[in-house]
């Protein structure tokens, strides 16, 4: 095992030759072909399937309208307008990226929804989980950036006053702040540097993807069940199972996706960000990027600036220490009745914060974000780790091939028939 | 399955509904639908209106306002021919050079050429203006929550101030405008222009013709977008029916 | 996308069947024309082909002069050639020439030569425009880079150059201007 051509049994010779000397093709057979999934798997397994297709169509997207974009403050703004007018299909390649980040965030937030739902967060996924949060947190930065770079009235303003938080912290606030902007406001080195990490940090998030996956491939899938396969008759091969779903729930994604993009390129945006950036007019009423409003919303329900941002970093930094927050054996809130309720009530509390997040800062909008944050944050804090010791579960299905097939005991051979694929 | 599904769908369009709700500020007056051609999936632009609204752009509101993104060539895809593209922009002199000898010098305008601005910075144009700064119309249509409409609702909506309100100095009312106070005058009176085509240059056509003309300038891709996205959503359609039977066949044996 | 076509087209048992394959065509012509728009935006913006054209005043170059203008980034060559330069290039026999071209083809009016200025060889500026320049052997132009020689013609003489120096499309709009493009 220490030295020699590895073991390969890919039929193709040109392949084998490889996969002899770098089993790429056997890796990718065991991890993606054989690999054993949950045969139980709603449609909101699709999610991170997207979401790294996604990546990829940013990724791919961002590069190509990089050739074109100028990270001067006195020509940005124009030259995000030439790739809309005069360079060949760059107002697709734009609205794409543009719209593409909203997909992003909506297919995001649903898989973060889910595994909140499920569980997925429990042992042993913990770190699985962690690594989640880390690439939306790396999304969020970028989106931010991202958002900064066609120089518009938003970007700049939205620059200003996010860049500002950071001031907020006692002593070294200013000093962050400068070294944020590289000069005394928002400015054109401000532009530079965000065009640069903009451009670095998708890099980055492809390779927090890559350990998000490789912890996905040690502890297995987390099912709607929300208990461990415990057989072969339990799960089933990736592929063709799980490509052929995914593939069509891909497709559904491609279709909104083209609705947004084709009818309705501008629906998510703001109009001011089709005003060049003028630093001596604030415009009347500022709101970040929709995917921002519920933290956006908390920031603002605190009536204290460096309590807000505390806050506000500090109800995505919970999620860090969720896994044992919740220490509930119980994964899926199916079997959770009223831990059920009460994160659906969190999810009511989420949207909330959004419609919020997006109004002016005056009543009743602020009444009501202060309620939904103290929910968000008494969800977390208070109610899952009671609700852990005190709620009783409802009893747990025995095996997910029972669930599922139903009623009595697997035949042997039905479930071991998938099997004879892998 | 279904159930799921619909749960998803809900987060989904409970994300894309809340986003721009979000957005409405305050207190807006209400917009009237002014009916435009390039309204609804199939709209397109109404050519001989959009250039009519040029016209009305360059003899009315080119006296103050520039529109620095748009090219005398963009014409031709309102359906102008290259050589009354040619003739519009030589009637401009560009400021060109410097040459040979190290001077800028003027010559008359090609179509490669920019929309010339009234103003060469926008202190002049403050100065001129009574220190209020007529915004670049090129992406006016998109700039504004309600597009063309809003455009179209200003241009209609000066009126005689509500007694009792109290105007700035050199401050003229409009319905629509935020604050009700605009520093532009009412910029289009009947007949203030001559149509080819014998359209009545009411301020009504004027103000529909100049709007429809805007929002061209600002989303000149809005038709070929929109024939590209309908193909690509029947092709996304059929593509997601087979890949639907792939799927249910690939499963047949699972469930 | 791609998923799709991997989801139908491999697989250890192959069930090839028609489905499967109208699928994963779908799915590779949709890959495919999602690649158009990407490669379609590397070719040169509107504004790039708009500005195609470029006017020069031929009036001040006296007889035996050069001058170098830029047209769409690239020099264009434009010298007024003496009596003498004439005589040399329509003396030429075709036989001696690697890409044979009459000097009457390359001009419009015999005394002006308008060129791109860009060797054929591999894109250096040949020398030969300013009066203390190497002209090389043939009076001409010299690529200092790999040693082309051009004629008075602008034609290619000697060295790796494959072709003459391009003529670019030129027009006169009056006795003494053209109009480049």
């Amino acid at each position: 095992m220490a030295s020699g051509l590895h073991n390969s049994d890919i039929p193709n010779p040109v392949l084998r030759w490889i996969d002899q000397r770098m089993p790429v093709f056997t890796m990718m057979q065991k991890e993606y072909g054989s690999f054993p999934t949950p045969r139980n798997f709603n449609y909101f397994w699709n999610f991170g399937a997207l979401a790294m297709v996604n990546l990829m169509i940013m990724i791919a997207t961002g590069i190509f309208l990089a050739m074109h974009y100028t990270p001067h403050t006195s020509m940005a703004f124009d030259s995000v307008e030439r790739i809309m007018r005069d360079v060949n299909f760059g107002w697709l390649l734009r609205y794409v990226h543009a719209n593409g980040a909203s997909m992003f965030f909506i297919v995001v937030y649903i898989h973060i929804w889910r595994g909140l739902y499920y569980g997925s967060y429990k042992a042993p996924r913990e770190l699985l989980w962690m690594l989640g949060v880390v690439i939306f947190l790396l999304m969020m930065a970028t989106a931010f950036m991202g958002y900064v770079l066609p120089w518009g009235q938003m970007s700049f303003w939205g620059a200003t006053v996010i860049t500002n938080l950071f001031s907020a912290f006692p002593l070294v606030g200013e000093w962050i702040v400068t070294l944020l902007w590289g000069g005394f406001s928002v400015d054109n080195a401000t532009l530079n540097r965000f065009f640069s990490l903009h451009y670095l940090l998708p890099f980055v998030i492809v390779g927090v993807v890559f350990l998000h996956i490789v912890a996905l491939h040690i502890t297995g899938s987390n099912n709607p069940l929300g208990i461990e396969p415990k057989g072969p008759q339990d799960t089933l091969p990736f592929h063709p199972y799980y490509t052929a779903k995914d593939s069509f729930g891909l497709v559904i994604y491609f279709i909104v996706f083209a609705v947004l993009v084709f009818f309705m390129p501008n629906y998510l945006g703001h109009p001011d960000n089709y005003i060049p950036a003028n630093p001596l007019v604030t415009p009347a009423h500022i709101v970040p990027e929709w995917y921002f409003l519920p933290f956006y919303a908390i920031l603002r329900a605190v009536p204290d600036k460096l309590g807000g941002v505390l806050m506000m970093f500090g109800s995505i930094a919970l999620l860090f220490v969720l896994p044992w927050l919740d220490s509930s054996p119980v994964r899926s809130m199916r079997f959770r009745p009223i831990a059920r309720i009460a994160f659906l009530l969190w999810t009511v509390c989420f949207f909330v914060l959004l419609y919020c997040g997006g109004k002016p800062p005056e009543e009743p909008f602020v009444t009501v974000s202060r309620f939904a944050t103290a929910y968000y944050f008494a969800y977390f804090l208070v109610i899952l780790p009671l609700l852990s010791r005190l709620e009783k579960p409802l009893p747990l299905p025995e095996s997910i091939s029972r669930a599922v097939l139903g009623g009595g005991p697997l035949p042997a051979g039905a479930a071991a028939k998938p099997m004879e694929k892998a | 399955m279904l159930r799921t599904s619909l749960k998803a769908l809900a987060i989904v369009g409970g994300l894309i509904l809340a986003a721009p709700a979000a957005h409405a500020a305050g207190e807006t007056v209400h917009i009237p639908n002014a009916n435009f051609s390039f309204q609804g999936i199939f709209g397109t632009y109404d050519r001989a209106s959009a250039q009519r609204g040029f016209q009305v752009y360059s003899q009315v509101c080119a006296a103050c306002h520039s529109m620095q993104l748009l090219s005398y060539r963009n014409l031709t895809e309102l359906g102008l021919t290259p050589a009354q593209v040619a003739a519009i922009a030589s009637q401009v002199q560009v400021q060109d050079g410097p040459n040979d000898e190290g001077q800028m010098f003027e010559r008359p305008g090609r179509p490669s050429d920019r929309f010339h601005s009234p103003f060469p910075n926008p202190q002049a144009a403050r100065a001129a203006n009574n220190g209020a700064l007529p915004p670049d119309l090129s992406l006016m249509a998109k700039a504004r929550e309600g597009g063309a409409n809003y455009i179209y609702a200003l241009l209609t909506g000066y009126a005689d101030p509500p007694a009792g309100m109290v105007m700035g100095d050199g401050m003229n009312y409009n319905r629509y405008f935020a604050g009700n106070q605009i520093a532009m005058a009412r910029p289009l009176n009947p007949d203030q222009v001559e149509y080819a085509d014998h359209t009545p240059a009411t301020v009504e056509n004027m103000a529909h013709d100049v709007a429809t003309f805007l929002q061209w300038a600002a989303e000149p891709e809005l038709e070929i977008r929109r024939a590209m996205g309908v193909k690509i959503v029947i092709f996304l359609t059929f593509l997601a029916g087979i890949a639907y039977a792939v799927k249910r066949r690939v499963w047949a044996n699972a469930h | 996308m791609a998923d799709s076509g991997e989801a139908t087209a491999a697989g250890e048992t192959p069930r090839r069947d028609f489905l499967n394959l109208v699928t994963a065509s779908f799915a590779a012509v949709g890959v495919g024309a999602i690649a158009w728009p990407f490669i379609n935006s590397m070719q040169p913006a509107r504004d790039v082909l708009a500005l195609a054209s470029t006017d020069a005043e031929l009036g001040p170059i006296t007889v035996g002069q050069a001058v170098t203008i830029m047209w769409r980034g690239k020099p264009i060559f434009i010298r007024h050639r003496t009596p003498k330069d004439i005589e040399e290039a329509r003396a030429v026999p075709m036989g001696d020439l690697k890409d044979p071209a009459t000097d009457q083809s390359r001009v419009q009016k015999e005394q002006w030569l308008v060129m791109i200025g860009i060797c054929t060889h591999l894109g250096c500026i040949p020398l030969g425009q300013k009066p203390t320049d190497n002209k090389g052997p043939y009076d001409g132009w010299f690529c200092p880079c790999h040693g082309s020689a051009y004629d008075t013609s602008g034609r290619i003489r000697q060295g790796p150059a494959p072709r003459n120096l391009d003529i670019p499309p030129y027009a006169f709009t009056s006795d003494t201007k053209i109009r480049i493009g």
